[in-house]
């Protein structure tokens, strides 16, 4: 079938400008007539068949790239186009198809998002366009961010994070004879700080129920407290499923082996319904403790696993090593196993807090609204009825980043720590 | 003197005894898990004392007098907690099942994408990957759900689809099929297996003992389709379709009478479903391709070996050993995250057993229990069957 279309001879190198001026137009042609059968509704070729009719775009450009392939044809940019997307008939018709496809759904969407949308007003009645109605983000944004927090006092997250996210930067550019201090300070005094600045009731300060917390702020709080506490919990798990002592050993696989095969949304149920019937009569814990408790061993579980990777994959002379050198249980797992474990596993571990960010949106079947719960809710705000998909795109959006720049940074650490061994 | 001495050895036996440094952190760790769930228990007894419930598993027999919206098997209002239980086990193997179907074809299509020396094919395989496993799951569903499948129309307005049915709102109307003496139509495909089977080790015989080869492939397909068609030809067998036909309820209503109705829950649960976990899938296929060095396609060429065979019997037994087990562990991912099918009201086991009924008996413990050990179930068979699989293909290095 392929040589009957070679009734020109075949596409050679001597007769390069003939081929490849014939291929480009018969592509651009192909084009053309996509575009203008579907966004301007003008049929170039109505004369021909119906099924032929339809074809017509790709039958153009499948010809055209037909001819523009032409083996060492000596232009650079020629080779490289046949290469990669035009090296046989079949490369080519998916690349067509793919192009295709790009044309007839970029537009529609850019449309959609920016160029039919309308950004400038308050209310919903002055969303006129076809688009995106972004007035929807852009009146419910403090409520996305800071969940029902009074609004006096969101100064208080706002300091809390810019505070964080200070201490986080000075941690990477504060000498190393200082940053173990940091490190202790962050991880064990700042989380104090940062509950008495969010919940208050002390120093002045008005006290905030933790249900009025939600939005992308609470994304964030619940992340960094299971991240922190979900580590040493996974430390001390690996090593428990890798100690010689059974008792230590089955009640760590036990446990591993508990929270790994059960759904999160039932280890939510059970910290928000089963949980308090387990405390003794009378006592209350918050639920957004309990939530945070929930989803700590939740994912401690599936971080113990990762660390266990990499306890494994350390060879046996690491352990004798440090053995003969006289160091203990303790010393040696501290100075010498960990630090090389947990740099083999880095990829891992930021995959597992990748999948604690993305679980968190889970946290609105028992009631607490996250970004996610609180576009959930504002949809379905009689005032702002019917504005589902800008609201989810939004979500969409903030989410990816995150997740996005998370898994990138990971990648730059797993290659700043590599080191050959 | 004689004290020194003393301390010395009593030292010495205490540093000495390894029995004593095994068992003391041993004891406490038992002694902790036993008083932790000694007091959970009691604290546990005393509150539902102090509520007036007793426990026990008794109410599973009750009748549940709530509603399902779609159940697999006959369900009613009169039936028992149990039932219920089965009806939304049943949903979530369904909703499940049709995820991993999906979820399987389009990972391998776009890990083999992935690739490609086609640069486009490529680059919109990555973004796909990228975009999709970047994205919480719930917001993928809720994003299928109340935006993409609210744009569909009325019954009324729907146009006819591929000939056969109806995409509308309230869901995707199908035809039923009316199968005739459906028992030897289930006998002759299970014949059919079981002649694959006995096939395919004759030809492996055949091939170990005389170095002969039979189309296996050929003979299996034939053998797939002559025997259903006998059973239709012979057997009785008789398969009609009732299609779907739009009715007036009322004024304003319309419905289908007839055919089957695919909820629209079902339908955004498996695409979020498929379409997260396929980025996954497509990861471990394209792992497992690169996984197998280019010298073994260059041996197996050399050796004189089709393309065909070397992809079967050279590639692909390498590549499966380490696309399998991440596989099957994504499986049971999205086995576990059908579970958020709760949060758009599809009754799998979540909804109609830890949230309806546990509403209605207010049986948190026993519900929240059984809830779990069902998925925990789950997960440990599949990884005892995995824990198997994998022991029988590895490498057995003599």
């Amino acid at each position: 079938m392929i040589k009957n279309l070679d009734f020109l001879g075949k596409p050679s190198i001597e007769k390069i400008s003939l081929f490849v001026g014939l291929g480009a137009s018969l592509f651009v042609l192909g084009v053309v007539d996509l575009l203008l059968n579907s966004f301007f509704g003008f049929n170039l070729t109505s004369f021909l068949p119906r099924w032929l009719n339809y074809l017509t775009p790709l039958i153009f450009c499948f010809l055209g790239l037909h001819y523009i392939r032409i083996d060492y044809s000596g232009n650079k940019n020629l080779d490289r186009l046949n290469k990669n997307l035009n090296s046989n008939w079949f490369n080519s018709l998916l690349s067509i198809l793919i192009i295709f496809s790009l044309i007839l759904s970029i537009p529609p969407i850019l449309d959609w998002l920016f160029f039919d949308a309308n950004f400038s007003g308050e209310t919903k009645e002055e969303c006129t366009g076809d688009g995106a109605c972004w007035i929807f983000i852009k009146i419910w944004l403090p409520r996305f961010i800071y969940g029902m927090y009074p609004l006096t006092e969101i100064w208080r997250i706002n300091t809390t994070f810019v505070l964080l996210i200070g201490l986080v930067i000075l941690l990477f550019v504060s000498p190393q004879k200082y940053k173990k201090y940091l490190v202790i300070f962050l991880l064990f005094v700042f989380p104090f700080i940062m509950i008495n600045l969010l919940s208050g009731g002390n120093f002045g300060l008005k006290w905030v129920e933790t249900n009025s917390w939600g939005g992308l702020s609470l994304t964030f709080i619940i992340s960094i407290f299971a991240l922190i506490f979900c580590f040493p919990v996974g430390i001390f798990l690996a090593l428990g499923r890798r100690s010689s002592a059974p008792v230590t050993r089955y009640s760590s696989i036990g446990f591993i082996e508990f929270w790994r095969g059960v759904p999160l949304i039932t280890v939510l149920f059970m910290a928000s319904v089963m949980f308090p019937m387990f405390l003794p009569d009378g006592t209350y814990m918050d639920k957004l403790i309990r939530v945070i408790i929930a989803i700590t061993l939740f994912e401690a579980a599936y971080m113990a696993e990762v660390i266990r990777g990499g306890l494994q994959a350390l060879p046996r002379g690491q352990y004798d090593a440090g053995k003969s050198l006289g160091m203990g249980y303790w010393k040696l797992h501290l100075l010498v196993i960990m630090p090389q474990a947990l740099k083999l596993v880095i990829p891992g571990i930021a995959n597992t807090f990748l999948a604690l960010v993305k679980d968190t949106p889970l946290i609105l079947v028992v009631g607490l609204l996250e970004l996610v719960g609180m576009i959930d809710m504002a949809k379905t705000n009689p005032k702002w009825l019917g504005f589902a998909a800008e609201g989810y795109v939004f979500a969409g959006v903030v989410f990816w980043i995150i997740c996005y720049s998370m898994s990138r940074y990971s990648q730059r650490l797993e290659k700043r720590y590599k080191t050959d061994r | 003197m004689d004290i020194k001495n003393t301390t010395k050895s009593l030292i010495g036996t205490f540093e000495g005894n390894k029995k004593l440094k095994r068992f003391l952190p041993q004891f406490i760790t038992v002694v902790a898990i036993v008083f932790i769930f000694g007091f959970f228990a009691f604290n546990a007894s005393v509150n539902m004392d102090n509520r007036g419930i007793d426990f026990g598993l008794r109410f599973l027999g009750e009748e549940s007098s709530f509603d399902i919206q779609f159940s697999l098997i006959e369900y009613s209002g009169s039936s028992s907690y149990a039932r219920a239980y089965l009806v939304g086990l049943l949903n979530t193997i369904l909703v499940a099942s049709i995820g991993i179907f999906f979820a399987t074809i389009i990972g391998v299509v776009v890990g083999i994408s992935r690739l490609s020396s086609n640069y486009l094919i490529y680059k919109v395989s990555e973004w796909y990957i990228e975009i999709f496993r970047n994205i919480p799951l719930l917001l993928q569903l809720f994003f299928w759900y109340f935006a993409v499948l609210r744009l569909l129309p009325l019954p009324q307005n729907s146009e006819i689809l591929l000939g056969f049915s109806y995409l509308t709102i309230k869901g995707w109307y199908v035809p039923a099929f009316i199968w005739n003496n459906l028992n030897i139509f289930l006998y002759s495909v299970i014949a059919v297996i079981i002649s694959i089977i006995f096939v395919r080790n004759y030809a492996r015989k055949l091939q170990e003992n005389q170095g002969k080869q039979l189309p296996v492939l050929a003979i299996s397909l034939s053998l797939l389709i002559i025997l259903p068609l006998l059973s239709f030809l012979i057997g009785g067998v008789t398969l009609s379709f009732d299609h779907p036909e739009l009715i007036q309820l009322s004024d304003t209503i319309y419905g289908f009478r007839g055919g089957v109705s695919i909820p629209p829950e079902l339908m955004a649960l498996a695409a979020a479903l498929s379409l997260y976990t396929a980025t996954f899938i497509a990861e471990c296929v394209r792992a497992g391709i690169m996984g197998v060095g280019k010298g073994q396609k260059e041996a197996a060429g050399s050796l004189g070996l089709t393309p065909g065979q070397t992809l079967k019997l050279v590639v692909m037994p390498q590549a499966l050993r380490i696309i399998i087990p991440p596989t099957t562990n994504q499986y049971l991912n999205l086995t576990k995250n059908s579970s958020l099918a709760a949060a758009i009201a599809y009754p799998d086991l979540v909804l109609v057993f830890a949230g309806t009924a546990m509403m209605q008996t207010g049986r948190a413990i026993e519900i929240v229990s059984i809830t779990m050990l069902t998925y925990l179930s789950l997960s440990i068979s599949i990884s005892i069957f995995m824990n198997w699989y994998n022991k029988k293909i590895a490498i057995k290095e003599k």
